[in-house]
């Protein structure tokens, strides 16, 4: 592995980069881009294993459960991203197994309560948004949708009221 | 599935996690430095993919080439959305990380990210509980707004659209170049590889960051 650190892609070179690989994706699926779908398949297989009979009467997870919930264009596309990033952090010489601690004012198992409770928000707001970031904020967006307009901004400005009492962490 | 959606998925997966770690994405501390304005990469490169991305649309949509007028837009529930939207943008500021961007996170090595990660599977099975509550229902099926796109609800041309959209870019790239100047700026890669804040210095004022990095080179030379 290199140890040389690569710099970073200027803003606007990823920016133009990523919405190419979004268009790519329209043009060869005829959607766009996602990621929390695939969380609510892995959800629905590991709900599967341990309370198969619960997960077929849900509601919820009892579509995905017909068949292997794992079988889903979602669900490659995320592992895609995970090998993606892999690739691009190890060829830039950015790639460390860490618990990132942000600015280090916090301890190891503060930093993973915070970064699971997070995640817990995340994975049931996504469900009631139909999607997150990638699927309804940059996606839909792109295709000037009313759904990832009305997303980002309340999105950001839910963000940056939240950051304020996140301070001592980031 | 056929091993064709496979391989778009997967192609397209990994072209969206290589971009999205090259931005440095991968980073909690640079994710979140968006919402305290210090580092406006986020807003930027979303922004301006948006755009690029809505362009492209539009275009292929001029003649339905590759059939882009059935690119799919999914309706809008608005409490769903703005209820989702508040919960991702609150785990954000908390956890440090988006779905998509902890996944990248997890990529480059960061076990917060998998904790996010699994924080999200148990989120879903949250929702998954309370999926037949009045409220819940109200939320997902409640308040359809009638048109998909902004163009539609409006009455405008597509083009009017992006052109504001790059208007609030151009104010986003001015207004964030003034904030990002005052505090201590963006993180570069070896801030966020390394674990530090963007311009740490020692009491003379030094910027530690860089004549470490300096020193790092000269040892490689």
């Amino acid at each position: 592995m290199s140890c040389q650190v690569r710099p970073l892609w200027p803003p606007f070179v990823a920016g133009i980069v990523l919405g190419l690989v979004v268009l790519l994706t329209f043009v060869l699926v005829g959607n766009g881009m996602g990621s929390s779908g695939a969380f609510a398949r892995v959800a629905t297989e590991v709900g599967l294993q341990v309370a198969p009979e619960a997960t077929r009467e849900n509601a919820y997870l009892g579509g995905m459960a017909q068949g292997n919930p794992l079988a889903a264009w979602i669900v490659v596309a995320a592992i895609g991203t995970l090998v993606g990033a892999i690739l691009a952090a190890v060829s830039s010489g950015r790639f460390r197994v860490k618990v990132d601690r942000g600015s280090g004012r916090i301890g190891v198992a503060p930093r993973l309560l915070l970064a699971l409770g997070g995640g817990l928000l995340a994975g049931f707001g996504s469900r009631l948004a139909a999607g997150c970031t990638s699927g309804v904020g940059l996606s839909n967006t792109a295709m000037l949708g009313v759904a990832g307009f009305v997303f980002l901004i309340v999105f950001f400005v839910v963000g940056i009221l939240v950051s304020l009492l996140m301070r001592r962490v980031w | 599935m056929d091993y064709g959606t496979a391989g778009t998925a997967l192609a397209t997966g990994l072209l969206f996690g290589f971009v999205l770690e090259q931005a440095g994405f991968g980073s909690p501390c640079k994710l979140t430095a968006q919402f305290r304005l210090t580092d406006w990469s986020v807003f930027k490169v979303m922004f301006s993919a948006i755009i690029v991305a809505a362009i492209g649309i539009l275009l292929l949509q001029v003649n339905n080439t590759f059939g882009a007028q059935g690119f799919y837009v999914a309706e809008m529930y608005l409490w769903g959305t703005v209820l989702g939207a508040v919960l991702i943008g609150a785990g954000f500021a908390i956890g440090g990380y988006c779905p998509g961007t902890s996944v990248v996170g997890f990529g480059s090595g960061r076990i917060d990210g998998l904790v996010f990660m699994l924080g999200m599977v148990i989120g879903v099975w949250a929702f998954a509980g309370v999926y037949d509550s009045d409220f819940i229902q109200a939320a997902v099926t409640g308040a359809q707004v009638s048109a998909r796109t902004v163009p539609e609800l409006l009455g405008v041309s597509p083009w009017l659209v992006v052109a504001a959209m790059l208007l609030v870019l151009a104010g986003g790239f001015f207004a964030g170049r003034a904030l990002e100047q005052r505090s201590h700026g963006v993180y570069t890669a070896e801030d966020i590889t390394e674990g530090r804040d963007p311009g740490e210095s020692d009491e003379l004022g030094r910027d530690l960051g860089r004549e470490a990095s300096a020193a790092r080179r000269t040892d490689a030379d």
